[in-house]
């Protein structure tokens, strides 16, 4: 096998399938060439069996550019609500690059006992990657500036993708979040999807001004906050819900105070004060850097300046 | 049943468990983070003696691992270079024991334990080495929107916002614990069920809290017992970052109950507090939860001793307000006497919310008084501070005893706690 892979490495794009016994193995592979998710892993050529796909507006990491994958044995069902559920067997792959300097490749494995997930971190030549089960720190260089980069562990992993009955969960494929550019019926095309209704639900792009302040807002928040900050999900006990189907002023913040937030408060009484950024708690915590109060808590040394200038925008002209 | 079969299992034999021993160095934090992702139930992490430093927030996820160190003083994870995380150790995993080693100088909460079944915190110790600082971490201790949860013996100092704080969990145990210089020594906050004894609370803001908050997912705190502790010379300036509702504790409070229903208050030890030494409030701030009740219910204060509580109320909003209302002879227990404005212009209180405060020994101390804070702040006119106590005669029997499981063993009961503290 690696010297199949090795002669692939060199011979550029071969017929190397996916290794599905790699993924449903219980001990990950050290190594992310021994998924055969890529023909020619430097070049970052993935296998045709591997469907590519992107989101109408991602989660900030520090500026990393983000390419994502899936590889699943059957489509999953149409359905607006949750993440869509693919069948055993199937893998979530996401690469995060600075250019073309990759850094981490985070692998989601779809197994008989529930998803896994498993950060594969890139050598600096970025041929091959190895897996780094306790996480990794390095020092990264991105469009602005050196970034502390931080490979999660497989705990943190789970600190974001837990569901409700506190199981493993991708977060990223949501029918609302994918629906941009016609991209739904590609998937469907490709196998990765059963359905693509007309009337399939669709958040904007968050940084694309075409669309309304508020709904940019909304998704971004969706986006970037949601996965946490939703009933049932890890920051459910602040009473701060930020996914995109909440409709209680409250609960999305405004004229909310806070509950747990320690110094996370920055002097401030509420989450969200209407018509005023700068008094509002969500606003100080998106732009701190801080880990003891920033957030999200994990996943970003930086602040994201257009997010912040988005939220403001929002906030700024909420009724008041 | 089959949990409960595993349990028997690993008391016959603990030699098929695994161990984790960890040492002090540059690869101790991924060494140890990697076998508390690694170790399995029944498994121990293991820390030697020594000062461990970690950049990034630590985390237990698989159930019934323990975490043990060589004691509170001798293994010690300290935080001060953190780069990531938001708080020390956060625990996610059902059955967790915690014990014998120290977590300081985290840059948000030092140990967290969330949505778990079943938690042990023995003998740890939450510091922030600097002292009182408003840039300190929220909370010491921190098990929330949890099941079977048991404190005891632990030491937590230096908490912005609760040394130890339980929120919206049920069936809880803190007890033999110490907390010093917190602004909230101990809180236990929208929680049902709680035991919480023999601790020993000063020099925080605030000794005991007991509250209730609004627009949560677990809300109407009910059914906490507060018996032989000692709160005394909680005089610690609040410094907590302004926002947080702990910040309108005023110096110097015994015990702050708010909002809650169903508290008996007993065998407790309240003295030199400069503020006052309890204080029975309702929510101050405005909400608009239907759902939510702003006013205490059943509070049942007995057979405590109170002594040279109230003589100096600081000038913060609140402390402000006690001396205003009292000057230096702040009654040992202050009730705010909030209640529906019908019910204060009419017939009083209703029958089935009453508290009852009885058989406390006061010495000479001013035993009781009432703000009256409608008066003070509403319907000024009619507003008159009053002394009469047999304003709370309601009959409230004594809450029943809280049971906790860990790893199926109930750990009020002494044999079990052996069993768990071995």
């Amino acid at each position: 096998m690696k010297a199949i892979l090795a002669f692939c490495l060199l011979a550029g794009p071969c017929l190397a399938e996916v290794n599905s016994a790699a993924i449903l193995a219980p001990r990950p592979p050290k190594l992310l060439s021994d998924y055969g998710f890529f023909t020619d892993l430097a070049a970052g050529q993935a296998d045709g069996q591997m469907v590519p796909y992107h989101l109408a507006t991602a989660l900030f990491s520090d500026y990393a550019e983000k390419d994502r994958y899936i590889f699943t044995p059957a489509p999953a069902a149409y359905q607006t609500e949750k993440t869509l559920e693919f069948p055993v067997g199937a893998a979530i792959i996401k690469t995060f690059r600075y250019a073309d300097h990759k850094v981490e490749t985070r692998v989601l494995v779809h197994q008989e006992a529930g998803w896994k997930a498993f950060p594969y971190v890139w050598n600096p030549q970025g041929t091959e990657a190895e897996l780094k089960l306790a996480g990794a720190d390095m020092a990264v260089q991105s469009p602005k500036g050196t970034v502390a980069y931080h490979v999660p562990n497989a705990n943190q992993c789970k600190g974001c993708h837990v569901n409700s009955d506190k199981a493993f969960t991708p977060i990223g494929p949501k029918v609302r979040n994918l629906n941009t550019g016609g991209q739904l019926a590609a998937l469907v095309a490709a196998g990765v999807l059963r359905e693509a209704p007309a009337d399939a639900p669709a958040m904007p792009q968050a940084f694309d001004t075409a669309a309304p302040v508020e709904a940019r807002a909304r998704a971004y928040l969706d986006v970037n906050c949601g996965h946490c900050h939703a009933p049932g999900l890890p920051a459910d006990t602040s009473g701060l819900y930020l996914h995109w189907d909440e409709s209680v002023p409250a609960h999305l913040g405004i004229m909310k105070r806070p509950v747990a937030a320690g110094r996370g408060a920055g002097d401030l009484a509420f989450d969200v004060v209407p018509g005023d950024p700068e008094a509002s708690i969500l606003l100080y915590r998106m732009a701190a850097t801080d880990p003891g109060y920033m957030m999200p808590e994990m996943g970003r040394s930086l602040a994201d300046a257009e997010g912040v200038a988005l939220i403001r925008e929002w906030i700024a002209g909420l009724d008041h | 049943m089959r949990f409960a079969a595993f349990s028997f299992l690993c008391a016959v034999a603990p030699a098929s468990a695994e161990s984790f021993a960890i040492a002090p160095g540059p690869d101790a934090e991924s060494a140890l983070q990697e076998a508390l992702i690694l170790a399995q139930p029944g498994d121990e992490v293991v820390l030697a003696a020594g000062r461990f430093d970690i950049k990034n927030q630590l985390s237990l996820d698989n159930p019934e691992v323990t975490l043990r160190g060589a004691g509170m003083d001798a293994s010690v994870l300290s935080f001060k270079g953190q780069t990531g995380g938001a708080e020390g150790l956060l625990v996610t995993g059902d059955d967790a024991v915690l014990k014998d080693f120290a977590v300081e100088d985290t840059k948000g909460d030092a140990i967290k334990a969330k949505d778990v079944n079943g938690i042990a915190f023995i003998r740890v110790r939450a510091e922030w080495t600097n002292g009182p600082d408003a840039g300190n971490g929220a909370y010491g201790l921190y098990p929330v929107s949890s099941t079977n949860v048991l404190i005891d013996g632990a030491v937590v100092k230096g908490a912005s916002d609760a040394g130890i704080y339980v929120g919206q969990s049920q069936k809880i145990i803190v007890r033999n614990s110490r907390a010093a210089f917190n602004v909230a020594g101990l809180e236990i906050e929208n929680c049902y069920y709680a035991d919480v004894y023999d601790n020993v609370l000063t020099d925080n803001t605030g000794g005991l809290l007991v509250f209730d908050l609004p627009a949560l997912p677990q809300q109407g705190g009910h059914d906490i017992r507060f018996f032989r502790n000692q709160s005394f010379a909680n005089n610690t300036k609040n410094f907590a970052p302004e926002g947080n509702i702990v910040g309108l504790v005023p110096a110097g409070t015994g015990m702050l109950v708010m909002a809650n229903s169903d508290v008996e208050v007993f065998d407790n030890d309240f003295h030199d507090n400069r503020g006052v030494g309890i204080i029975i409030a309702s929510y101050v701030k405005d909400t608009e939860d239907p759902n939510y009740d702003i006013n205490p219910r059943r509070v049942h204060v007995h057979d405590n001793h109170f002594r040279a509580n109230g003589h100096d109320p600081d000038d913060s909003e609140f402390g402000g307000l006690l001396r205003e209302l009292f000057g230096e002879r702040v009654p040992q227990i202050v009730w705010d006497g909030v209640m529906p404005i019908w019910r204060y212009l009419t017939v009083g209180q209703a029958a089935d919310r009453q508290h009852s405060l009885h058989d406390n020994d006061m010495g000479d101390e001013l035993p009781y008084g009432n703000a009256d804070f409608i008066g003070k702040f509403g319907l000024t006119w009619l507003h008159g501070v009053s002394f009469d106590a047999s304003e709370h005669a309601a009959t409230l029997a004594p809450l029943a005893p809280v049971q906790v499981i860990i790893r199926g063993r109930d750990v009020s009961h002494k044999g079990a706690w052996a069993e768990i503290d071995k």
